[in-house]
């Protein structure tokens, strides 16, 4: 638990170097668009609200973890993947409709740091549904024995700590970047 | 004709047989002796059937005392590598006046000069630091093992790799010739389209995976495995300095991971962060990369502070003077260490507030730096000094890193820096240090730990010889390179106009021959040991009369470390043991649950490494196919549940009795 | 087990159950020290992020508060406080979890991560400021001078920040 923690917390400064470069880079669209040309907020309102369900249900499962039921853990964590998957096919649609418009990540600075912190914070959350997914075999096959407990927790720590990253990413890459 | 050209470009991507370097006598040369070299090695293994030896005892295991070692042979069979391209630079340099364009070309004297700086740092300093800690640390807190064993396995496996991925570009391509950090716009895809630069980024990528689980395993297993009774405060020194070292480790390998990963997507994807149009940014890169690159300095040199501190009370027959300043000194250089980044590059053009801010940053680390030189002088001062190997190391580094801490404050100053930056003085100041501070101090832990380890110690003869060619050598080697330096000749050149500065090459030529005697005597002192173990061996399993928790177990230790888990009473607790007659209990043993062995760890570095090459070639099925197939594993590998295993009770018994008779035998 | 075995290493069997079980096999048991959820706290955690995420995002779309500037600072403000909520609801943040580690690990990363981010945007503005030319500045290209305007860190990198309104650098 403290391993993965502190892993966790490597990660954390990953995505703090990422959002220090978009800090350096988000004003560098060289002619190209910017956050007000191509940040639609209705949509990452609806994505935001995907992942913010999906952490309410993923922690529906840890109560149903700590009360020995199985069938509550595998439903609970089956409804936060899908929740996860529609995080990510709405990340998807808005990254193909970004690219179609033409604001590639190639396009300007501003794009390749845009592009590269979320799609980071969008890998991410693909390790944690292909976990999930394993996770869920292994409870199938071997039930809620203690160490499929400790994996729960971890991938418990990772779904929430992409939440937190999230809050980061909406607030300063969207909401700020519209504002400007 | 066209289908053909694509179909080969589809399979081996932008490999082709152009890519070997067949017209190159010098590397052919080396390719031969390598290939004849390796070739008996393999036929030796597989005449007196050590393969399987190997893999189950080996390359599998999951034992923190035979993964240290197995790092240790990794560091020095690159250390090989990295100080041959070291003496060619040498050599270069000394001859290239007078319109001699010396023997190198120039796109091989690139290749060379960064392949030494990128071995040196990644591949001999990383993987013997982490080496002496993995074997270390565990005995010297009353642990069984560390706390995530496979992982242990696996992190060694994955810097392995890295270091196969660069020893490829010897044979296999090129490597980068951009200088160990590869600044961009240089590394960009416009300046460096080949393959040397992909070269080094997934060699240094794929070994910065290892390096970050085994900062965090190191750091999880001091801070939950101690043994009872060892608080905070009586944790021995080294411990607490590989403590910090793995704070660093796990807190600045993030930073050089995301740094690299923008630099491939500029070469691969097209992004523009530190191109130079469109928006991109290329001294993000200078202030990203050194935001690790600091801290990976103080990774390098505060396990060393630790040896020397664990050594010069050994040899001084007494406790460690100031450990409390010891123990606040390293946790404030650990913080500072990323606060002075900036230090690197004060010539940016950043102006008089930051540059005077990192200033000053950079010198207040040379506060406790100093703090702990005089704790070991006061260490010494009326101790009884034994004046053996690891503390001949000892005293040279206080010595040298003197003189290497007193030119960085130098290069602290930034008016100072603008006159010397990256020049021969900077070179000189930062191999006087990592020599002088990490080098010596790796020499030190090896002829101190290794009768632990093996059990016999190391030949004093050949042992000494390399210590005065080491030493000897060294000075003789960068004290022209002050010199030089001063004068204003910058670093990395290939040729001279000025023949009046060939004098001082020379003889910085002749310093590095006395350090390639050095080495030799190195391999011939544990050659040597080998040959005479019996007259060295160690049979109490205490060669130095020594201090800490490691000294209690047999040399070299069971598998299981310790039967009975130690109680912590003080600091230094085997001493304090020593000092209260302790008895050793032979009887009352239960079983012991250990970790079994594994060849995931392998495995998946194996893998790690034809993904690395198909995505320097731009094989790209490959690499698909490689990267499913290393997602498989990793997953597989977790459906194994099954990974201990328990050491019989009669079985720990027996091998305690036998560690108690060989002690009593010697009297 | 005869003579001395209080001493050291002849540690009595009896106290070294806890290592036992961790030993070499960590993976055995570690949940140990781990604070728990319950539903109520998911419960509040969740209502209160869902608060301090709609109010932003009502702050930016309908724009109540004219001025941008203190739109962002009333933004960030928000953004904190639920890392913090989510810290304490999702995450169970409490100091005595893992002997205070986690915590610790915790507060070492956000130093760090505070020195990365404004560190990098300090060194990187001055850095424009001083190589950048003037007459570069008005071109769209100059944008690097308005760079560090959306990244303000929460706050922390306060002299550093040209502020939110980009143009007072551009002229």
């Amino acid at each position: 638990m403290l391993g993965f923690w502190i892993y966790l917390m490597s990660d954390c400064l990953i995505f703090a170097v990422l959002f220090a470069t978009y800090g350096v880079l988000s004003g560098n669209y060289a002619a190209g668009p910017g956050p007000h040309d191509l940040f639609e907020l209705p949509l990452v309102a609806l994505n935001t609200t995907m992942l913010l369900l999906s952490s309410i249900t993923y922690g529906f499962a840890m109560i149903g973890m700590q009360h020995d039921r199985q069938k509550q853990v595998m439903v609970w964590l089956a409804i936060t993947g899908l929740f996860g998957l529609a995080f990510l096919g709405i990340e998807i649609y808005e990254f193909a409709h970004l690219i179609m418009e033409g604001a590639t990540p190639q396009r300007s600075g501003f794009l390749s740091a845009f592009f590269t912190l979320v799609g980071t914070h969008g890998l991410h959350v693909t390790f944690g549904l292909i976990w999930l997914v394993v996770l869920l075999v292994q409870i199938q096959q071997r039930g809620l024995i203690a160490d499929n407990r400790r994996r729960l927790m971890c991938l418990s720590m990772f779904w929430h700590f992409l939440d937190v990253v999230w809050i980061g990413v909406f607030t300063f890459v969207y909401l700020l970047g519209v504002l400007r | 004709m066209f289908g053909n050209i694509d179909l080969a470009r589809l399979i081996f991507g932008r490999f082709t047989l152009d890519a070997i370097p067949y017209y190159d006598p010098i590397l052919v040369t080396t390719f031969l002796v390598v290939a004849m070299a390796g070739g008996a090695l393999l036929y030796a293994i597989t005449k007196y059937r050590l393969w399987g030896y190997l893999w189950s005892e080996w390359f599998t295991t999951v034992d923190h005392k035979k993964i240290g070692i197995m790092y240790m042979i990794l560091a020095i069979v690159m250390l090989l590598r990295g100080f041959a391209d070291a003496i060619m630079m040498r050599l270069q340099q000394a001859i290239a006046f007078n319109g001699s364009e010396g023997y190198l070309p120039a796109h091989h004297y690139d290749q060379v000069f960064t392949a030494h700086g990128v071995i040196m740092i990644f591949f001999v300093a990383m993987p013997m630091i982490t080496g002496i800690m993995n074997y270390v640390v565990p005995l010297q807190i009353g642990a069984r093992d560390v706390s995530f064993p496979f992982l242990n396995n696996f992190s060694f496996w994955m810097t392995t790799a890295g270091a196969v991925i660069i020893m490829m570009s010897l044979f296999v391509g090129e490597f980068a010739r951009t200088g160990w950090l590869a600044f961009p716009p240089l590394s960009g895809a416009e300046y460096s389209p080949g393959v040397g630069v992909d070269y080094y980024i997934w060699g240094l990528q794929i070994a910065g995976v290892g390096t970050l689980l085994s900062g965090v395993n190191l750091l999880v297993t001091i801070i939950k495995m101690r043994a009872p009774g060892m608080t905070m405060m009586k944790i021995p020194v080294f411990t607490w300095t590989s403590l910090c070292t793995n704070v660093l480790i796990v807190a600045s390998f993030p930073v050089l991971t995301a740094v690299l990963a923008l630099l491939s997507l500029d070469r691969y994807v097209g992004t523009n962060f530190f191109t130079n149009d469109l928006g991109g940014n290329s001294m993000m890169y200078f202030n990203l990369i050194w935001i690790w690159g600091h801290p990976e300095v103080y990774i390098l040199i505060l396990p060393a502070f630790g040896v020397f501190s664990e050594v010069t009370s050994t040899f001084s027959g007494k406790r460690l003077f100031g450990y409390t300043s010891m123990v606040y000194a390293t946790v404030v250089i650990t913080i500072l260490a990323y606060l002075v980044w900036l230090h690197h590059f004060f010539t940016m053009g950043n102006g008089a507030s930051v540059n005077s801010f990192f200033g000053i940053t950079t010198m207040i680390i040379s506060i406790p730096t100093g703090a702990k030189i005089f704790n070991w002088l006061f260490t010494m001062y009326r101790g009884r000094i034994r004046f053996e190997l690891p503390m001949m190391w000892t005293i040279a580094f206080i010595v040298t890193f003197t003189i290497g801490g007193m030119t960085g404050v130098l290069l602290a100053v930034p008016p100072v820096d603008f006159t010397v930056h990256n020049s021969l003085f900077l070179v000189a100041h930062f191999h006087n240090v990592i020599i002088g501070g990490v080098l010596f101090g790796m020499f030190a832990a090896i002829n101190f730990w290794f009768p632990k380890a093996f059990g016999f110690r190391l030949d004093p003869f050949w042992g000494k010889v390399s210590f005065w060619f080491w030493v000897g050598g060294f000075y003789v080697a960068f004290m022209p390179l002050y010199v030089l330096g001063l004068m204003g000749v910058t670093r990395r050149l290939r040729e001279f106009d000025d023949p009046s500065l060939q004098i001082w090459f020379v003889i910085a030529a002749c310093g590095a021959a006395m350090i390639a005697v050095g080495i030799a005597a190195f391999l011939i002192q544990i050659f040597q040991s080998i040959r005479n173990r019996e007259a060295l061996a160690d049979v109490t399993g205490d060669p130095w009369n020594g201090r800490t928790l490691e000294w209690a177990t047999s040399s070299p230790p069971p598998e299981y470390n310790f039967a009975f888990t130690p109680i912590v009473h003080d600091l230094d607790a085997y001493a304090d043991m020593k000092a209260r007659g302790m008895q050793r209990p032979m009887k009352g043993f239960k079983p012991i649950h250990m970790p079994k062995n594994t060849g995931a760890g392998i495995i998946l570095a194996g893998l790690s490494v034809v993904f690395g090459f198909a995505m320097i070639w731009y094989i790209w099925w490959l690499a698909i196919v490689s990267f499913i197939a290393l997602i498989g594993t990793a997953i597989a590998h977790t459906f194994n549940y099954d990974r201990g295993y328990t050491i019989p009770a009669d079985k720990v018994s027996a091998t305690e009795s036998a560690y108690a008779a060989a002690i009593s035998q010697r009297g | 087990m005869s003579t001395g075995s209080h001493a050291g290493d002849a540690g009595d069997t009896s106290t070294h159950h806890g290592h036992e079980g961790h030993g070499a096999t960590q993976y055995v048991h570690d949940e140990g020290g781990a604070a728990h959820g319950t539903l109520k706290g998911y419960l509040t955690g969740f209502v209160l992020s869902v608060v301090l995420t709609a109010i932003p995002f009502w702050l930016v779309m309908a724009r109540p508060i004219e001025s941008a500037t203190t739109t962002a600072m009333i933004v960030i403000v928000f953004a904190v406080t639920q890392i913090v909520v989510h810290m304490i609801y999702f995450l169970h943040m409490d100091s005595r979890s893992e002997g205070g580690w986690t915590v610790m690990a915790l507060i070492f990363t956000v130093v760090l991560v505070g020195i990365t981010v404004s560190g990098s945007l300090w060194v990187m503005y001055h850095l424009n400021t001083n190589m950048m030319p003037m007459n570069m500045m008005e071109m769209p290209e100059g944008g690097a001078m308005e760079s560090t305007g959306t990244e303000p860190d929460a706050g922390q990198s306060g002299g550093a920040m040209p502020g939110m309104d980009h143009g007072a650098h551009g002229g």
